[in-house]
C-alpha cells in the first residue's frame, strides 16, 4: 500500500517536472505581492483615472522643456532663418558621426531603402504593396540640399511617414551624413581614392580578385 | 504484566526514520523545484490585444530590435513602440487585416494599445536597460530567442530572479558580447570569448554591482 503510494508520488513528480518553463498564460506566482505593484505609475503603465487609460500624459502643444529651447533653425529644422534648406550638415562630421549614421541608417532606414540606398529594402522586395522607396542614387536626391534630407527624416514626405519621433536630432544629421557617403560610394571614380589605394585598384585583376602585392 | 507494545512495533523506529528521511528529501525537492522562479515565472505567455509576431518582424523581415524599441540604449525603460510606429508600415501594408484592427482603432481614437507586460520586475527592484546594452549584454541573454516567438506572443524565457541576476553580476565575462552584436539573435561566442570579455571588463572598468543600493535603492 505504502509502496504504491510512494511510487505514485514519484511518478506524479516526474510528470509535473515536464511542466517547468513550458508556455502558459498563467501569470507568474509570487508569494508576497506587497510591493511588487506599487501605488505609483511607471513609464507606459495604465492609469484608469484618465479616459485613455494612460499614465503618460501628452504635454500641451507649445510648451518648451527647460534646456530644450530649439532656437537654432539650421540644427533643429534643417532650414536657414529665411526658410531655405541648409546646404551642409550643421554639425561637425567625423568618422564617429558617420559610423553612428551607418548604425542608425541600418536600423531605421535600410528596411525600405536598402543597405546601399538603392530603394530595395526587404519591404520593397517582398511585394507588400508599400509605395516604392526612392533610390538615393538619382540626380534629384544627389542635388538636394542636406536640409531637405533632414526635413524628410523629421517630418516625412508624401508616402513616407515621419521618423522624427523616433530618431533624435543628432542621429538625424548623422544619417544625412551617411546617406551622402552612400551617394558618393555609388557614384565614385578612381580619382576619389587616395593615390596608394588607386594603385591597388589598377593592379587588381579584372575579375575583381585582390592583387597579391602592391608595388 | 502484559506487553505495552505489540511485537510488530519493533519495525516502528526504522519505518519512521525511513519515512522522515524520504519525506525530507521529497520536501527539499518539491520546494527547490516548484517554488523556484524557473517553475513559477518562466514561460509566462499572456494573450496580447494584437497577435504580434516577433518572428515575422525580426526573423522574416530582418528588422533590428531598435527600430521599435528605440530607447533601449539611452533609457532605463525599453519602450514598447507607440501606435505610430506600427502605422509607419501598416498604414499601407495589410490595411484590411482583422488582426490589426486594434492598431487602427488606437490610431483613429488616439488611445494607446493596452499590451500586457510579460517581464515584470517588482517595483522595488530598479533596472536600467541602457546600463546593460551599452556594456555589451545582448537582448537574447535575458529575453531568449525573441526572433522565434511567433503569433502566440512573447513568453518569459529567463527567471529574472535575483539569484539569476547575480549569477551574471558575479561572472559577467561568461555573458558579455561586443556592442555591435547586442541585438544579434543566435549569436555564438567565439572560442576565446572569456579572455576577450575579461580584457574588455578591465579596459572599460566594468564593475557589475553586487550591493543592495545598485537595484533596491
Amino acid at each position: 500500500m505504502r509502496r504504491s503510494f510512494l511510487t505514485g508520488l514519484v511518478l506524479v513528480a516526474l510528470l509535473l517536472a515536464g511542466c517547468r518553463g513550458t508556455q502558459s498564460d498563467n501569470p507568474p506566482f509570487h508569494m508576497n505581492l506587497d510591493m511588487d505593484f506599487q501605488q505609483k505609475f511607471g513609464p507606459q503603465e495604465a492609469n484608469p483615472f484618465f479616459e485613455d487609460n494612460a499614465a503618460m500624459r501628452a504635454p500641451v502643444p507649445g510648451t518648451v522643456p527647460r534646456g530644450e529651447l530649439r532656437n537654432n533653425s539650421a540644427l533643429y529644422e534643417g532650414r536657414t532663418e529665411a526658410g531655405d534648406y541648409v546646404d551642409q550638415v550643421p554639425i561637425a562630421v567625423d568618422r564617429a558621426v558617420l559610423e553612428r549614421g551607418q548604425d542608425r541608417y541600418e536600423v531605421h532606414c535600410s528596411v525600405c531603402h536598402g543597405k546601399a540606398g538603392a530603394g530595395n529594402g526587404i519591404i520593397m522586395r517582398g511585394d507588400y504593396g508599400y509605395a516604392p522607396a526612392s533610390s538615393y542614387h538619382i540626380d534629384r536626391l544627389r542635388d538636394a540640399p542636406d536640409g531637405y534630407l533632414y526635413d524628410v527624416i523629421a517630418n516625412g514626405v508624401r508616402n513616407m511617414p515621419a521618423y522624427g519621433q523616433k530618431v533624435p536630432v543628432q542621429d538625424r544629421w548623422a544619417i544625412v551624413a551617411y546617406i551622402r557617403a552612400l551617394q558618393r560610394s555609388q557614384n565614385a571614380t578612381p580619382d576619389d581614392l587616395p593615390a596608394d589605394q588607386r594603385m591597388e585598384l589598377v593592379e587588381g585583376e579584372p575579375d575583381g580578385t585582390q592583387p597579391t602585392a602592391a608595388e | 504484566m502484559p506487553q505495552l507494545f505489540p511485537k510488530k512495533a519493533n519495525s516502528l523506529p526504522i519505518l519512521s526514520l525511513g519515512a522522515s528521511l524520504l519525506g525530507g528529501v521529497l520536501l527539499v525537492f518539491l520546494v527547490w523545484y516548484y517554488f523556484s522562479p524557473e517553475f513559477k515565472v518562466v514561460g509566462y505567455q499572456p494573450e496580447q490585444p494584437v497577435p504580434y509576431s516577433h518572428e515575422t518582424h525580426v526573423d522574416k523581415l530582418g528588422m533590428d530590435c531598435q527600430y521599435c524599441h528605440t530607447n533601449v540604449a539611452n533609457s532605463k525603460h525599453a519602450n514598447v513602440p507607440a501606435t505610430q510606429t506600427c502605422m509607419t508600415c501598416h498604414s499601407q501594408i495589410r490595411t484590411q487585416s482583422p488582426k490589426l484592427l486594434p492598431v487602427r482603432e488606437s490610431w483613429a481614437n488616439n488611445e494607446p494599445i493596452e499590451w500586457t507586460k510579460v517581464h515584470h520586475l517588482p517595483d522595488y527592484a530598479h533596472f536600467s536597460h541602457a546600463a546593460h546594452v551599452n556594456k555589451g549584454v545582448g537582448c537574447e541573454t535575458c529575453h531568449g530567442r525573441i526572433d522565434q516567438m511567433g503569433a502566440d506572443g512573447v513568453y518569459q524565457a529567463e527567471p529574472l530572479s535575483m539569484g539569476w541576476c547575480l549569477d551574471c553580476h558575479r561572472q559577467p565575462e561568461k555573458y558579455l558580447r561586443p556592442n555591435d552584436e547586442v541585438t544579434t539573435m543566435g549569436y555564438t561566442q567565439p572560442a576565446s570569448f572569456i579572455e576577450r570579455n575579461l580584457d574588455r571588463i578591465k579596459e572599460e572598468g566594468i564593475q557589475p554591482p553586487t550591493n543592495c543600493s545598485a537595484c533596491h535603492y
